[in-house]
């Protein structure tokens, strides 16, 4: 097992002790584990298994089930193209090839700099402004193809 | 118990209220095909959508091993539409299916195949993309093929309720979720003990065993000094293969085959369970004398050793309180280590050109004869290790008609046993088979009574109290690893009070080892298998004259002749080994 530093590892337990009262306490556990450190590599995983019981493969089945848990580091900007129906028939998957063009991800994937991550999204509820694309929160409405390097620009000049 | 009442196909019937549809209709004379539910309630995900009925008050049709039954309730299995829903799951699941039946090893107790041949299911019905495809075979002993695999649960629930390993787990989603170890690992990264459980669980192919048929059929063809030992549980199983009923004992019939199949010498691993007895009953003695100063070593207890899956959880999960197992090698490594050094001798051979084939109710003792301190004359002990199913395919290949065979007796010297060496295939078996002996050689007369009843039976932690001679001696048996896991955690606490303590890492023991004939989840779900298996053990035993290991004329002449006595210098050599501390990740 790869280690974690013991830093890391006093951060991690005191998380899991937050919720030791807690009868089934791992989709809190790693949802504030996720929200603090932006994933839960398999290292995590393995210490929240040794300090609640539960076996590794399943936390591991819960965190590759839900797209909201990740494995890997994500970008400062979170990058999520809705292509759920309506956004999908408005055009949204010209827009995510847009972004993975100019960017040179996938779906998924985070570019090499860690600014960016792309993400394909269900639904966001949001049909009315179809195609939308959410980053880090912020919700941009009706995104044609021609406003996708806009976007990047205007991000990437917040980073600078 | 309230009751309700209920009608299933039109006819009032009245069942007992808080069981699922499934439970209800199976109470009355239906039993719906399903392939995810199992061994009452063990695994009830309801993810398999094969048993799909009509119930009055639910939207739609239901998955009847999951919902509830209520008063009044009017089930329908054989309207149109139930029928053509059940067919339709059969045949999506089938579309994701690997059927090259004819060559999966499990075919002839395929579940899948079962209930797709009960709802009509046709070929290729839905025919389009196949999930990603792991096929792990990196250990000695368990296959994982996820193209077989109907996502069931059954593996993961088993893995959890029997062990509280969970070495399984569901992974991914949608069409590329899979049965895995974390990360899709292979099991030999991983902390599988290698107990087959899953093996015995699973419906259809995604997990078997690895075979070892075709080394043994090489060996056989180069003409080496093949010598076959038979596992105490394999007899009380083998016959099911042929369509005996569970437990019928079929020892003279599987020593003819055996014969049949070309082996030089058919030896008994019961006679190695004596050999065993002899060591380790030793062992526990001189442990005993000196049983406070190894309270503080973390040597006392002392827990047996024979169970290979049991060790490798020990190693994984234990590893600080390895002091505790004893140093004794398993009955298979022990036949093995005595075939290839005392009787190598006998024969004038040399022990590289003798192979000796384990017949074993386990998988992992295809792991174990490749561990390491398992070779005493400096071959490996055990050249092959083929487990129940793999033996009644040989005899089947053979054309061997098992059932008219003529039953045969085995060779002598090592395979000449006690009754004590054969009940080391059930839970329990080995303390008994000890306290026979121990019992004796403290009070210096036999135990009022060799049945040891109170550490028969398949509850999964047995204890019991002996006085010998005024001083107590209190032991413990325990079979699950998940039952292990308690008694280890409070040798750990110091809250411990045992002198003595087996542990089978399968429930009730090697009877219901993970190499043993499958059985359905219908004969499962019905019939305590490992109890009867284990009755039928048992039953062998009341009926031989020899019961105690001590009186084995083979052992004694093995002493005489080669070790001296029990735990000599020279059986420490060749008769015990050690072990490794594992991580658990």
């Amino acid at each position: 097992m790869a280690r974690l530093n013991s830093k890391a590892e006093a951060q991690i337990v005191s998380i899991i002790e937050r919720y030791k009262d807690e009868k089934t306490p791992l989709m809190m556990i790693l949802s504030d584990i996720q929200k603090e450190y932006g994933y839960i590599p398999l290292e995590v995983q393995e210490l929240v298994s040794d300090k609640t019981g539960i076996p590794v493969a399943e936390i591991y089945g819960v965190v590759t089930f839900y797209s909201f848990f990740s494995l890997q580091p994500k970008g400062k900007y979170v990058i999520g193209c809705c292509l759920g129906t309506a956004c999908y028939v408005k055009g949204a998957q010209q827009v995510i090839d847009k972004f993975s063009e100019i960017l040179g991800i996938k779906a998924g994937e985070t570019t090499k700099d860690g600014l960016f991550t792309l993400d394909a999204l269900r639904c966001l509820g949001a049909c009315g402004i179809a195609p939308a694309v959410s980053i880090n929160g912020k919700v941009y409405p009706k995104v044609s193809v021609d406003q996708v390097q806009g976007i990047i620009n205007e991000l990437k000049g917040g980073a600078n | 118990m309230s009751k309700v009442n209920i009608k299933i196909e039109g006819i009032p019937y009245e069942v007992d209220a808080g069981l699922t549809i499934l439970e209800a209709c199976k109470q009355c004379g239906y039993d719906i095909p399903t392939l995810c539910t199992f061994n009452h309630g063990e695994c009830n995900q309801g993810s398999c959508r094969v048993c799909l009925v009509e119930a009055t008050g639910a939207r739609g049709l239901v998955a009847s091993c999951v919902y509830p039954i209520n008063e009044g309730m009017e089930i329908t299995i054989s309207s149109p539409k139930a029928v053509a829903a059940r067919r339709a799951s059969v045949e999506l699941i089938l579309s994701n299916h690997n059927r090259n039946c004819q060559e999966c090893d499990k075919n002839e107790y395929c579940e899948l195949l079962d209930v797709a041949r009960r709802v009509g299911a046709r070929d290729n019905k839905f025919d389009g993309a196949k999930s990603p495809v792991t096929v792990d075979q990196l250990t000695p002993t368990i296959v994982r093929d996820t193209s077989k695999c109907v996502l069931c649960g059954r593996c993961v629930e088993r893995c959890k309720s029997a062990h509280g390993i969970g070495v399984l787990g569901f992974e991914n989603r949608g069409f590329n979720a899979m049965v895995a170890p974390a990360e899709n690992r292979p099991f030999i990264k991983s902390p599988c003990i290698m107990c087959g459980q899953c093996i015995n669980v699973c419906p259809t192919g995604a997990l078997m065993e690895k075979s070892e048929i075709a080394k043994v059929d090489e060996a056989m063809a180069a003409g080496k000094y093949v010598i076959a030992q038979t596992a105490p549980a394999v007899r009380a199983a083998l016959g099911e293969s042929f369509g005996m009923p569970v437990g019928t004992p079929v020892t003279g019939k599987m020593v003819a085959a055996l014969r049949r199949l070309g082996y030089k010498k058919v030896f008994d691993t019961d006679f190695a369970a004596d050999l065993t007895i002899m060591e380790e009953g030793t062992e526990f003695l001189s442990r005993f004398k000196n049983k406070e100063a190894l309270k503080k070593e973390g040597k006392y207890p002392l827990i047996t050793s024979c169970s290979p899956a049991w060790i490798k959880f020990c190693e994984h999960n234990f590893p600080e309180q390895l002091g505790h197992l004893s140093s004794c090698k398993s009955p298979q490594q022990m036949f093995g280590a005595v075939c290839k050094t005392y009787y190598a001798e006998k024969l004038g051979m040399d022990p590289k050109d003798i192979v000796v084939v384990s017949i074993m109710p386990c998988t992992a003792k295809k792991f174990e004869k490749g561990r390491p301190n398992q070779a005493a004359a400096g071959v490996p002990d055990i050249d092959y290790a083929l487990t129940t199913r793999e033996l009644a395919k040989l005899i089947k290949r053979a054309g061997i008609l098992f059932n008219d065979l003529e039953p045969s007796t085995f060779d002598a010297p090592l395979g000449i046993f006690t009754g004590a060496g054969l009940i080391f295939g059930v839970t329990g078996g080995v303390m008994e088979a000890a306290l026979r002996t121990v019992y004796e050689i403290v009070v210096g007369k036999e135990a009022p009574s060799l049945d040891f009843v109170d550490v028969r039976g398949t509850q999964g932690i047995k204890e019991a109290s002996y006085d010998l001679n005024g001083v107590k001696v209190k032991v413990a048996v325990a079979s699950g690893l998940a039952n292990a896991r308690k008694i280890m955690d409070d040798i750990k606490a110091g809250k411990s009070d045992y002198d003595f303590i087996e542990i089978m890492s399968c429930p009730g023991g090697c009877v219901n080892g993970g190499g043993q004939p499958i059985k359905t989840a219908y004969e499962r779900n019905n019939f305590d298998i490992k109890a009867i298996r284990a009755a039928s053990i048992y039953a062998q035993d009341k009926n031989l004259e020899m019961r105690k290991s001590h009186v084995n004329p083979a052992v004694q002449t093995l002493y005489k002749e080669y070790f001296g006595e029990p735990n000599s210098h020279k059986a420490h050599e060749i008769l015990h080994t050690k072990y490794v501390k594992r991580d658990l990740h």
